[in-house]
């Protein structure tokens, strides 16, 4: 094998001498930017800062989300066994009955209901995209900031304020909203149909609405920063994919939220001012309400128009990350460029109409079905391509094998599983039988739950030593690693075949289905497993806070050999990101392994001798 | 160098002609359109589904539309008046632009009465509901862009008469919204019409 060259060159230097003059530090805006503790950690408007404060928001949501499924999972793995010892924590929502306590069916819903909302929303939009999409932009494209980091800053903080309803709902005395994360009517819009769907649900809406402000506060200066602020000779096409993907990301949340705010705009009218839309002729409790001629449905078009996009505004970030951590620790270009950027386009416009598979049993016209299952099954093109060239990415790579690499190559493996299955739950046919159980569960768990996560960590191991200056414990990230992802897969995969089976999801227990009896002692193997998977999780929590104080340092400014931008600024680069000049960009991201040489970053001028240049 | 807005702009490369906060402007009103779009297209589905009151649009709808007409050409006479040097126009432009927006609103306000006075209720057939929920949300968007005519306003009287590129920036993007939500509204009035 040929000796493997190092581009031998000066970082510092070649910015002073090539880089882009924008007279930034002549400013002194520094009074605005890191002058104290309250503008440095707390109303920042530096996108680094914002971006750890989406981070660390979202890992809390996380394990409180994932905290309430092991309790939810407590009670369809043991369903009559004592649960008097999590009277501590749940209060009256354990009922103690001849000392043995059960969880309360309503508290349940709200259990399922408050994981799905908490993970789609604020773990898995907000903590990904917000994260890394603050992050990154900036870094990778060579500009200063955000186009606009006051609006940047409101949206972290608007994240904040929705944090803090959604949380707070956790705490009333009717308990919170439990009417299912996606907030059909009847249940959402009728406050006496239960016992979360009065001041509960109230508050998720509130909630949402300010989520929703958030996202667009966020997407809006993500597509200008990406459109307006690429430095000198960062095309379109010289961007890394990670930046595609936070921008297509963007767009699909910029064109999609905005209708869900419509849904629960219309969704208010009916809770509050006695209208109609979602509403027709309905009995509560014995008593006929005066309701007519609306129709559910109409909600869950409205809501799905959002809902099926959104399970790309989560994946679609974690696949960008997914390709720059695979090349890189691959040493080797990721594979088809163009196709990856192309069949992320595809994936977007697709998004946008296919929302209608979601509700093939819900009485939508067959007919109209038959549409939707074909543009449903074309999106397995573009995810088959993406899952190909991150394949061929790895062959023949020189391959390190450290906790980034491993979760980005499990993202690549739950993708796959997952979305094999996908291709069964598109077919309306097969919805019949399928919908509403844990097939369904298994499906979107694995392709955009746990592969969502995956390629979370991937760049959260990743670029710890960006945002912190240090490394997290290689030890402890590899057994986090092997223990989620062994784990997820023993959550997941039997639930294959008790939705074959036709078990019913969101369901309390299954002691009058003597069907189901047989898998009482599967539904205990998932929940230890969920448990385990939990302190695993536990695990990474405690290395990421212990390594931002205690990590082995980095010492040197492009720890990993990569080509992107973020690697060219000190190690813990001040506000502005880059001390002089601009770094000027000659190449695409992905030289790696080229003309014999290990890497060459993206700002080193091309030489005359080179070979193709992208 | 100055930058050129209120809200602190990081320089970095600029690579595009337009001014990066018209753009994110542009953008976020791409969003707005979404919402409406999903309103719209609601109110459609609703009305295949039958069980649907048609009724005429209140006159009043009529007549605010042309007030809001009259409104966005002020705002445009108006800074057409700062960026010739004209202070006077600029200012008394602005106040006319203002106070067309503020009969904007109150004009839909005794529209709503005027429905609900001939029996078009909010709680009564979706049909009404539609057209007071539409209504009411595109006139929240109008009180918004008239919070930020007041802010041109008391600028235009309070601050000595000066040509800054930023104010123009200021004073365009201002406009940018304004005619969005004119143009939206003869959009949702329109289109209220030939649904009915």
């Amino acid at each position: 094998m040929a000796e493997v060259l190092v581009k031998k060159y000066d970082t510092d230097e070649l910015i002073e001498k090539t880089g882009y003059d924008d007279h930034f530090h002549e400013h002194h805006d520094g009074d605005k930017y890191r002058s104290n503790f309250i503008n440095t950690y707390i109303f920042s408007m530096d996108h680094k800062i914002i971006a750890r404060q989406f981070l660390i928001t979202g890992m809390i949501w996380a394990l409180i989300g994932a905290a309430m499924s092991v309790i939810f999972r407590l009670q369809l793995g043991f369903p009559d066994s004592n649960m008097a010892w999590l009277k501590p924590l749940l209060g009256k929502w354990i009922t103690v009955d001849n000392g043995v306590g059960a969880l309360d069916p309503n508290f349940y819903y709200a259990l399922v209901t408050m994981h799905g909302t908490i993970i789609v929303f604020m773990v898995l939009t907000a903590g990904l995209s917000g994260t890394f999409s603050n992050l990154l932009i900036p870094l990778q494209l060579g500009a200063r900031d955000m186009a606009s980091p006051f609006l940047n800053m409101l949206s972290y903080w608007f994240f904040f304020l929705s944090s803090v309803i959604m949380f707070y709902s956790l705490f009333i005395a009717t308990g919170p909203f439990s009417g299912g994360w996606t907030g059909y009517p009847p249940l959402s819009a009728l406050p006496q149909a239960s016992s979360g769907s009065g001041a509960g649900a109230t508050l998720w809406i509130v909630s949402l609405v300010f989520f929703v402000v958030s996202v667009l506060l966020g997407g809006v200066n993500y597509i200008t920063t990406v459109l307006n602020l690429r430095t000198k000779g960062m095309s379109l096409w010289r961007m890394p994919l990670t930046i595609w993907a936070f921008f297509v990301t963007a767009i699909i949340g910029l064109l999609s939220f905005p209708v869900l705010a419509s849904a629960f705009f219309l969704l208010t009218f009916d809770r509050s001012l006695g209208t109609s839309f979602f509403l027709n002729e309905i009995v509560v409790k014995g008593e006929i309400l005066d309701y007519a001629g609306g129709s559910p449905i109409l909600f869950q078009h409205l809501f799905w128009f959002l809902g099926h996009p959104e399970v790309y505004i989560i994946i679609l970030p974690a696949m960008g990350l997914t390709s720059e951590v695979l090349s890189v620790h691959a040493r080797k270009p990721i594979f088809g460029y163009k196709a990856m950027v192309l069949s992320i386009l595809a994936i977007a416009f697709l998004s946008f109409i296919v929302w209608a598979h979601h509700m093939f049993m819900s009485g939508v016209n067959p007919f109209i079905s038959n549409i939707f299952v074909i543009f449903t099954l074309i999106i397995a093109v573009p995810s088959a391509v993406k899952v190909f060239n991150w394949i061929t990415t790895l062959y023949g790579g020189n391959i390190r094998l450290n906790t980034p690499m491993l979760f980005a190559i499990g993202f690549v493996s739950m993708f796959i599983s997952g979305g094999l299955t996908g291709i069964f739950l598109g077919n309306s046919a097969i919805d019949i039988q399928l919908h509403d159980t844990y097939f369904v569960i298994a499906h979107f768990h694995i392709v955009m739950g746990v592969a969502a996560f995956f390629g979370m960590f991937a760049g959260i191991y990743h670029w710890y030593p960006k945002m912190y200056g240090r490394f997290m414990n290689s030890t402890l990230g590899k057994i986090h690693f092997w223990g989620t992802l062994i784990g997820a897969y023993a959550i997941f995969w039997p639930m294959h075949y008790t939705g074959l089976a036709g078990v019913p999801r969101r369901y309390y227990k299954f002691d009058v289905f003597d069907a189901f009896g047989q898998f009482a002692e599967l539904n205990m193997f998932i929940t230890i497993a969920a448990a385990i998977v939990f302190g695993v999780q536990v695990l990474f929590v405690i290395n990421f806070f212990y390594s931002i104080w205690y990590g082995k340092k980095v010492k040197t400014r492009n720890p990993w050999g990569a080509n992107t931008l973020e690697w060219t600024t000190p190690i813990n680069a001040g506000h502005g990101n880059w001390d002089g000049n601009l770094p000027v960009v000659h190449r695409w991201a992905y030289d790696y392994g080229k003309d014999g040489y290990d890497f060459i970053p993206q700002h080193v001028p091309v030489s005359e001798d080179e070979s193709v240049v992208h | 160098m100055e930058s050129t807005s209120g809200i602190k702009l990081t320089n970095s490369y600029n690579r595009s002609k337009i001014h990066p906060h018209k753009f994110a402007l542009y953008v976020s009103m791409a969003s707005i359109i979404m919402m409406f779009a999903g309103l719209t297209s609601a109110f459609v589905v609703r009305r295949a589904a039958g069980n649907w009151l048609e009724f005429y649009m209140p006159q009043e709808f009529y007549i605010s539309a042309a007030v809001i007409v009259v409104s966005s050409i002020c705002l445009h006479l108006s800074i057409r008046s700062f960026k010739r040097g004209s202070e006077a126009g600029y200012r008394l432009f602005m106040i006319l632009a203002m106070i067309c927006g503020i009969a904007f609103v109150g004009l839909q306000y005794s529209g709503w009465l005027t429905l609900d006075a001939g029996g078009i209720s909010v709680d009564g057939n979706p049909s009404g509901s539609f057209v007071y929920a539409i209504s009411g949300l595109h006139a929240a968007h109008v009180v918004g862009g008239i919070a930020v005519l007041l802010v041109c306003a008391l600028r235009a009287f309070t601050v000595p008469y000066k040509r800054t590129e930023r104010r123009l920036i200021r004073l365009e993007l201002s406009a940018i919204y304004w005619h969005f939500v004119d143009i939206l509204w003869l959009y949702l009035l329109f289109f209220m019409i030939w649904q009915m």
